[in-house]
């Protein structure tokens, strides 16, 4: 979709560890396989000595405690944040015309006379159990609807991620082949062009394609508890092909990138000048290098999809979380948009954590920051 | 630089975005017929009096194309004015002041990108009433926090530059090392940036209008008008591609712009521009 895409996303690496920084100046030129036997000499708390027997661990640990740390903050910020914006939800709610006693009766009904650090206590310990208060619009538990819902859009998610990821690093890794030729070229322009399209835009023209002009997709994708397998899957068959078209071109760009820069290094013109043959050197030495930049280029557009599929749902009618959270905001149903977007925020941050920790283990260099 | 060496590509994109900028600015004298004038039967087919024919209610989809240009160029670009100056501002003064001033807007900026735009927008405009300059508000807020990254990045390796410290030295103040010193040596590659943030500023105003969000009607607005025809899909009437075709055609033009910009910025460095 929009390019909040994967090339801006929060890349919570670069010193964002300020907090919880265990690690001191004095150890900071560590080796990276620390030698046995000076084990007893180094002295400090339990956290000091972990880091340096087991800096991976260590790391791993540290990216998951920010991370709930994070998340902790955007619940705040998603709570807090809206209390401290100008405007009475009761009101908003009612409409301007409402009378002075109407408003107080319904700030009382939907509990907005307690004070907001009360409220915010209680919404984030029923959060963590699964309990999102009850819908202002249709008296329903939020968390059963979620229920249903989150598993429509994973589902979504999970076949467009299968069908983008390899179709991706293989058209990335076709274009670094062709560099600068013709094929190259091709995919250079299209993937530049299908950056700028809208979800709804290509959402649409593959409905009046192959939905009313051919006839051989469904629309509108409405899934329900009754339906097979097979029924489901090609009900969804356009909604996966618009997410796929639309991460597409930013994953095959983003491959492109990581792995030509590997290719342009100087190892593989030592190894290309030794006379290695290409197979060799791409299997020895290029693909062990690139795995690290194209896993987190996966993981980064994963992230991506999640938030891609609030459109694609509204365009296509199916019934997941994005049409949930935009009809909420439409009527201004808080407790279902809190809900909605403490989740979605959940996704994208576990995911880019995925991206962090990952590259971190697939190079080593990473383990011990300067 | 002299006329020739801009590639034909970029010839395209500055083309269409002159196109579009031509009907944002003339759009009462070009429009056939009036932005919320019903005229003719709902979803007429294009040709005759319609040149591309009449959507859901039988106004005029042509007049409403080029009205809509000046809305949606308008508000996106005015977002993307207000977020490259409050970006630029905040990650000079990060860059410039350093210490606990860059930690904490720093960290702040990494709190704010930590949610995905839409879903902070989302969020955000469930409570907002629903006025134009809200909206800008709320898109160059959001939009700032990817500049900030940026230019507190470039900033950061100006601001170790020897005539920063000389100015530091000539005892000048952080305004004036943010003004004269720092803003000058990083316009080059910010204005690609800008380019790109407008091309941004476009799809997601557009997609907030298309959820229902964004501008609100009878206005004109080309993600809102593929709203308001996309009920015609299904009768096989094409009515609602046409905004979107015009929303992704500009988004390419400023793309293909952006493209050589960039290009131009990493030759003139020296870079092998391959990557």
């Amino acid at each position: 979709m929009m390019e909040s895409g994967p090339l801006t996303g929060p890349v919570p690496t670069d010193g964002t560890a300020g907090a919880t920084h265990p690690r001191s100046a004095e150890l900071s030129g560590v080796p990276a396989k620390p030698n046995p036997a000076s084990d007893g000499q180094i002295g400090g708390t339990f956290w000091r000595r972990f880091t340096f027997r087991r800096p991976l661990a260590a790391l791993i640990l540290q990216r998951l405690g920010l991370s709930v740390g994070l998340l902790f903050a955007v619940s705040l910020m998603i709570f807090g944040g809206i209390e401290a914006l100008p405007g009475d939800f009761a009101t908003t709610y009612l409409g301007q015309s409402a009378t002075p006693q109407a408003v107080e009766n319904i700030r009382k009904d939907l509990g907005l006379d307690k004070p907001w650090s009360e409220r915010y206590l209680s919404w984030l310990g029923g959060a963590v159990q699964g309990d999102f208060g009850t819908s202002w619009a249709s008296k329903n538990s939020v968390g059963e609807q979620i229920g249903k819902r989150l598993g429509n859009s994973l589902f979504l998610a999970f076949f467009a991620a299968l069908i983008s990821v390899p179709l991706a690093v293989g058209l990335g890794m076709l274009a670094v082949q062709f560099r600068n030729r013709l094929p190259d070229k091709i995919i250079n322009v299209v993937s530049l062009a299908a950056i700028s399209l809208p979800e709804f835009f290509i959402g649409y023209l593959l409905i009046m394609f192959f939905a009313v002009k051919y006839g051989v997709a469904t629309f509108p994708a409405t899934v329900y508890d009754s339906m097979s397998f097979t029924e489901r899957l090609s009900a969804i068959a356009l909604p996966v092909a618009t997410l796929v078209l639309v991460v597409l071109a930013h994953m095959m760009r983003m491959t492109r990138a990581a792995i030509l820069n590997v290719m342009s290094s100087a190892y593989v013109e030592t190894a290309e000048l030794k006379g290695l043959g290409m197979f060799r050197i791409i299997a020895r030495h290029a693909a062990p290098n690139a795995v690290a930049p194209v896993i987190n280029v996966i993981a980064l557009n994963l992230a991506y999809l999640v938030v891609g599929v609030v459109v694609v749902e509204v365009v296509f009618v199916y019934p997941g979380m994005g049409q949930y959270m935009v009809d909420a905001v439409t009527v201004r149903d808080m407790p279902v948009v809190q809900a909605c977007g403490l989740i979605f925020a959940a996704f994208y941050i576990f995911l880019n954590m995925a991206a962090d920790i990952l590259a971190i283990i697939a190079n080593p260099r990473l383990r011990h920051p300067r | 630089m002299n006329l020739r060496s801009i590639p034909f590509s970029a010839w395209i994109g500055i083309a269409g975005i002159a196109i579009a900028i031509f009907c944002a600015l003339f759009a009462p004298v070009i429009a056939p017929f009036g932005e919320r004038d019903v005229v003719g039967d709902v979803w007429l087919p294009a040709g005759g009096d319609f040149l591309l024919g009449t959507d859901n209610l039988g106004r005029d989809l042509l007049s409403r194309l080029i009205y809509g240009a000046r809305t949606t160029i308008f508000v996106a670009l005015a977002a993307t004015v207000l977020s490259f100056s409050l970006g630029m501002l905040l990650s000079f003064t990060a860059a410039v002041v350093g210490g606990f001033t860059d930690q904490l807007f720093s960290r702040f900026n990494d709190l704010m990108m930590a949610i995905p735009t839409l879903i902070f927008a989302l969020v955000v405009l469930a409570v907002l009433p629903q006025h134009l300059w809200i909206l800008i508000l709320v898109m160059a807020v959001l939009d700032s926090t990817r500049v900030f990254r940026i230019g507190r990045a470039v900033a950061l390796d100006v601001a170790v530059m020897e005539f920063v410290e000389a100015a530091r030295l000539r005892g000048e103040g952080s305004l004036w090392i943010i003004f004269r010193e720092i803003l000058p040596n990083t316009l080059s590659p910010l204005l690609a940036e800008f380019g790109l943030r407008f091309a941004f500023s476009i799809l997601f105003l557009s997609t907030l209008s298309f959820l229902g969000l964004g501008i609100q009607p009878p206005a004109a607005d080309w993600g809102g008008m593929v709203k308001d025809n996309k009920d015609g899909i299904i009768f096989g009437i094409s009515a609602a591609l046409i905004p979107g075709a015009a929303i992704a055609t500009l988004a390419i033009c400023v793309n293909l712009v952006v493209d050589w910009l960039m290009k131009r910025t990493s030759s003139l460095k020296g870079g092998r521009g391959d990557a």
